[in-house]
């Protein structure tokens, strides 16, 4: 077998080195978006940057004030998001579709989300969410995951989701309202509070801070919260949570006593 | 060498339970700085700063010490392995340490990082100093999962409160030392509960596991040396530094010292927190939980959330501690209990578990993203009336198929449920096939057969 003359590259089909070869530029293009995102959303893009040794580490919060801007993540979203970080719209786009948080369509005023795992299910939330889809829902049409009871964003609107496991298996079976949780739930309880949130009024949660909308958490979630005295001091704590130490306090029970001082330290190991 | 710590005189044996990450969060705003420091938060950070940053390594090694989050691995030798700067100026000892704390809290059943996190994140923050200065980090960031909005705040008020006190910035208390501590949110997927999936979410990528090695001991954040935690292992530091080892291992067993949160919850009349010594079994649980709901019988139970495999009542006297539940055939994991009574179908949690790890499975190995889609179609199926009587056997033979072959812990965690729901409930799967119209296979590949000859006759037959 003999091989053709010369380097591989010579024996390419195409005639066009590939000095000669033009590219469209990419960069150049003006960014569509620009008018969405005003600039107190670039200034706490910034600040959100800036906590990071390596900016791209800001991705995830940025997508959450996007969600907080937007009531959901679009291509402008994204497009914003790919800009602030020098990243490719793929990067990005990546990111956004791995996620259950980030959602691509847009959200109702509140969203609620159903815990549906093993033990929440085994306890009534299979009927709660079943129950919630037909109270949304239309006439012979239950409400889909993710799907929307009234105009997206307009009062009163709700996007609805099943959800794995929301870490609060002894209060199940629990639904959260925009991340706040609601504990305890039956397939009333749940009927009233979403009846009550198309009315646009706000029950409180169980545990969080007093409710507000999506985008409002959202954008607490990005690490912007207005009334942070207020919003930080809501219930966290349930019966259940404090059953132990309660129980302990009760019965007199409690750890062994720590020594009056501090014990000397380990010796230094010695170096290998 | 280091001498070996004193043993306490273990004359008396503790208390049932035994408040430690707990024994504040009955106080009011027990949050806040003020209560903390009230008790006697923060007071570890003078004991810790006295000594060099390798005798606190030690110090976690001797109290035994080990990972909360589900693995066990003992945390003063996972803090060992950061390899320190030699003066070289070289290798991955120059590079800059890291402190990632794992609050990414969703393995089914449980939920004792996030009420720690609401409660008291203060000593979480206390455990992040300390932590932070024994392997010389000056960067820690905790990543709680996104829908915990709840501890995000918390956490967030506590660094902000943390900080004006001095305890965190520039120069610690004026011992030089520096930390910032960024509370990082995630955005809803389980996988980032794993490590590696977590370092690769902390740097704005898709949550998807690393090949390992490298460890993120030697190459984690940014591809420097960083130690993972779980929340409940940090948060039990600044007690040990205050307290000491030979404290610590007054409670718990000899291999699995220490006191543990027990998450109980499902049928039991009083689900809650329940902290204890390390090896209190199911039967002295349920007597503190007020016993099965209602009466109802017990059937099955989880030790450790639902990638632990399954207990009966046959495991009430199994001792849980990490030696204990796996000499009993499973895994202590999260110490996360659910208690299922005899109301609930076996076949019907194992497929809601597994349509779980279906919708968690992050895609990038092939053993779990397809092994896991067939799974749940099988049991699905046979939940729905529609299995077969090969299908127990097809089930075990996908599960072998992704135990042990896939990249991380959650194809091998998706297992559990259903070969130890085959190990004891073996029966339950069969009736449910045997009591339903049973759709034969054979014939309805006969039939498929005969309307492929059908159609192939015709279209011989038009063409000829």
């Amino acid at each position: 077998m003999t091989l053709p003359e010369g380097m591989p590259e010579s024996n390419s089909a195409s005639t066009a080195k590939p000095a000669e070869r033009v590219f469209e530029s990419v960069v150049a293009e003006p960014s569509p978006v620009s008018p969405t995102f005003d600039e107190l959303t670039r200034q706490r893009t910034k600040e959100i940057i800036a906590l990071y040794p390596q900016a791209r580490s800001a991705l995830l919060p940025l997508l959450h004030l996007v969600q907080s801007v937007e009531n959901h993540v679009s291509q402008d979203g994204i497009r914003y998001c790919a800009e602030a970080l020098d990243l490719s719209l793929a990067e990005v786009t990546a990111v956004v579709t791995f996620y259950t948080m980030y959602k691509r369509t847009p959200c109702g005023e509140h969203l609620v989300s159903v815990c549906t795992n093993t033990l929440c299910a085994a306890l009534g939330g299979d009927d709660i969410y079943a129950r919630l889809q037909e109270r949304l829902g239309t006439e012979g049409r239950p409400l889909g995951h993710e799907e929307t009871a009234g105009e997206p964003g307009s009062t009163g609107s709700i996007t609805l989701e099943h959800a794995e496991c929301l870490a609060a298996c002894d209060l199940a079976p629990v639904l959260q309202v925009n991340y706040e949780y609601y504990d305890n739930q039956s397939v009333e309880s749940a009927t009233e509070l979403v009846e009550a949130l198309r009315r646009g009024e706000r029950p409180a949660p169980t545990r969080g801070a007093p409710l507000t909308d999506l985008r409002t958490v959202e954008l607490e979630i990005a690490g912007f919260v207005d009334d942070a005295d207020v919003r930080v001091a809501g219930p966290s704590s349930a019966i259940e949570s404090v059953r132990g130490a309660q129980l302990a306090a009760d019965r007199g029970w409690v750890a062994p006593a720590m020594p009056d001082e501090p014990p000397a330290m380990p010796a230094l190991p010695e170096k290998k | 060498m280091s001498t070996p710590p004193e043993q306490a005189t273990a004359t008396t044996r503790p208390d049932p339970l035994t408040p430690v990450l707990t024994r504040r969060w009955l106080s009011p705003r027990s949050w806040s700085l003020s209560t903390y420091e009230q008790l006697e938060g923060y007071s570890s950070l003078r004991t810790a700063f006295d000594a060099h940053p390798d005798q606190l390594i030690q110090l976690i090694k001797d109290s035994g010490l080990r990972g909360r989050g589900g693995a066990g691995f003992p945390t003063g030798m996972k803090w060992g392995f950061i390899p320190q700067d030699d003066g070289s100026g070289k290798g991955p000892g120059a590079k800059p340490k890291y402190l990632v704390i794992n609050a990414d809290e969703g393995e089914p059943g449980t939920c004792k990082d996030i009420p720690t996190m609401m409660a008291d994140p203060h000593s979480l923050i206390e455990g992040c100093i300390v932590t932070s200065y024994a392997i010389r980090a000056n960067f820690c960031a905790i990543y709680v999962r996104g829908e915990a909005v709840h501890c995000i705040r918390r956490l967030r008020a506590a660094v902000a409160e943390a900080k004006a006190r001095g305890y965190l910035g520039r120069d610690i208390l004026g011992t030089g030392f520096d930390l910032e501590i960024v509370v990082h949110a995630g955005a809803g997927a389980y996988i980032c509960g794993e490590e590696t999936a977590l370092l690769d979410s902390l740097e704005g990528r898709r949550g998807q596991p690393r090949l390992k090695p490298p460890f993120p001991a030697t190459s984690g954040l940014y591809a420097s040396p960083t130690v993972v935690n779980n929340v409940e292992t940090i948060a039990s530091v600044p007690a040990i530094v205050t307290g000491g080892s030979a404290w610590f291992r007054s409670m718990g067993r000899e291999k699995s010292p220490g006191p543990k949160i027990y998450s109980v919850s499902g049928h039991v009349e009083r689900p809650g927190q329940y902290e204890a010594p390390l090896g209190i079994t199911l039967r002295e649980l349920l007597e503190l939980a007020g016993g099965m709901k209602d009466g109802v019988p017990l059937k099955f139970w989880t030790p450790g959330g639902s990638s632990t495999p399954l207990f009966t009542a046959e495991h009430l006297d199994v001792p849980l501690d990490f030696e204990g539940a796996a000499e009993a055939g499973s895994m202590l994991g999260t110490t996360a209990v659910q208690v299922f009574n005899e109301t609930v179908s076996v076949p019907w949690a194992v497929m809601k578990w597994t349509e779980f790890y279906k919708h968690e499975s992050c895609g990038k190995c092939t053993p779990c993203r397809e092994g896991t889609y067939w799974l749940v179609q099988i049991l699905e199926r046979m939940v729905h009336g529609e299995g077969t009587a090969s299908d127990v056997e097809t089930m075990l033979d996908v599960c072998d198929n992704i135990l042990g072959r896939s990249f991380c812990a959650l194809g091998d965690g998706a297992t559990s449920p259903i070969t130890s729901a085959i190990k004891y409930f073996r029966q339950e799967f069969l009736d449910l096939v045997a009591e339903q119209p049973a759709v034969q296979r054979p014939d309805q590949l006969a039939d498929a057969e005969r309307a492929q000859q059908t159609i192939d006759t015709e279209l011989t037959g038009a063409s000829a």
